[in-house]
């Protein structure tokens, strides 16, 4: 359980190994406050959409999942694409109004960021992984929360330094979007780093 | 034809996709550890893409303004589901390779912000131009990292070796960094910096500038 959890916060880190929800890393990373909104938005939204889709998948879309109701040959797993998006903006719909009713708060910091997670590819990448891999329904929750604390650990700590970057004398055409890039390649070198204490 | 011919053009270099308007970048990458994988990437985008295209621009009179992003999202998760199931059915192989990033493709902003932007306000040849336009584009990047991820990393170019490597008696010693994923970045960041040389209009202008001292030293 505990490899699941490192591995989902540190070495398989869903923004600096797999590419996922790169267009929102490099478009809402400007100011470090916006990046810690986005990031706490991301581990809630991902700690509940996993579990859940997990629980749907196991009751309703694998192959045999059906027999409860006695039709164990039909396997719907070919539906889970459109069936996650869908819990997913439904998940984040229903986290919206209940954010809004009895954390008003946190919900007024989180602002446009919640509905934009929707479409965010790290939400359906870390759902999708969840099928790939085979985690039973307690392994989807350590997955679902690490892979959101991964995600929200790396924009943080990329704002942060583009924070910095903005006085750093640049070579024009890098400045902006290429030396992001740059800079995300080096954090996701040191990232890759850690992949030697997981063994 | 002239003034369609320019949907089709304009986003291969131009106004990249990718390397101008940070799109699709998420699924972009991930891919392009070898050719293969990137070329059958950018065909099942270019399929998704220019029917989604074609299907939301013929029926955009009849979309209600309320509802249009999640029959948007229907539609493309349709185009997509059956594009996941044919490569699973024909390239079996392939299709494990690209594990989940087929299925990504649904929230692929190209895909949606096309869509938005342009078929719900444009007839259905314009809109196919301009989604044929926008995918080759995401493809040209695509194959560019590909290319130079696999070349250098593995001495093979779509699976046939092309330099001779040093353990078999030959001289090129594969980087192993650019099979990792820290070099897609910097590959895309120079590529980015690259078609910003050429194309200056494109720097992007600080907000405000540091002033030094009349001595030359820093405030």
């Amino acid at each position: 359980m505990t490899e699941i959890l490192f591995a989902a916060i540190l070495t398989d880190n869903l923004a600096l190994s797999f590419f996922l929800g790169i267009c929102t890393f490099l478009a809402v990373s400007q100011r470090l406050s916006t990046a810690l909104g986005l990031g706490i938005a991301v581990i809630v939204v991902q700690g509940v959409t996993v579990p859940v889709n997990a629980l749907i998948h196991a009751v309703l879309l694998a192959p045999g999942a059906l027999h409860w109701i006695g039709l164990p040959e039909i396997d719907l797993s070919f539906l889970r694409i459109i069936v996650f998006i869908g819990v997913i903006a439904a998940m984040v719909q229903l986290m919206e109004l209940l954010l809004d009713r009895f954390v008003p708060a946190l919900h007024r910091a989180l602002g446009v960021f919640l509905p934009l997670i929707t479409v965010n590819c790290a939400i359906l990448g870390g759902s999708l992984f969840m099928v790939e891999r085979r985690y039973d329904p307690l392994e989807a929750v350590v997955w679902g929360i690490g892979s959101g604390i991964g995600w929200a650990l790396a924009i943080i700590a990329f704002a942060a330094i583009r924070e910095r970057l903005r006085y750093a004398d640049m070579p024009e055409g890098l400045r902006g979007l290429g030396g992001a890039f740059i800079v995300t390649g080096l954090m996701s070198l040191g990232f890759s780093g850690f992949g030697g204490l997981a063994q | 034809m002239m003034r369609l011919s320019h949907h089709l053009t304009d986003p291969l270099i131009r106004s990249n996709p990718v390397t101008l308007q940070i799109l699709g970048i998420c699924s972009a990458l991930a891919v392009t550890t070898a050719l293969a994988t990137a070329l059958t990437m950018a065909a099942a985008l270019i399929f998704v893409l220019c029917a989604s295209a074609a299907i939301i621009s013929a029926i955009r009179r009849h979309i209600p303004q309320a509802i249009r992003l999640i029959l948007q999202i229907t539609i493309i998760a349709t185009l997509v589901i059956v594009t996941d199931e044919v490569l699973r059915a024909y390239a079996f192989e392939i299709s494990q390779r690209l594990s989940i990033f087929v299925g990504l493709i649904v929230t692929n902003c190209i895909v949606l912000g096309r869509a938005e932007s342009f078929a719900m306000h444009h007839p259905v040849r314009a809109s196919v131009l301009d989604a044929l336009g926008n995918a080759l584009g995401y493809g040209l990047v695509l194959v560019i990292v590909a290319t130079i991820r696999e070349l250098l990393g593995t001495g093979r170019l779509a699976g046939i070796p092309v330099l001779p490597l040093a353990d078999q008696g030959g001289w090129f010693e594969p980087l192993r960094l650019m099979q990792l994923a820290p070099s897609a970045f910097f590959i895309i960041g120079l590529l980015v910096w690259a078609i910003r040389a050429a194309r200056p209009e494109q720097i992007e202008r600080p907000d405000h500038r540091l002033l030094l001292r009349q001595d030359g030293t820093w405030p």
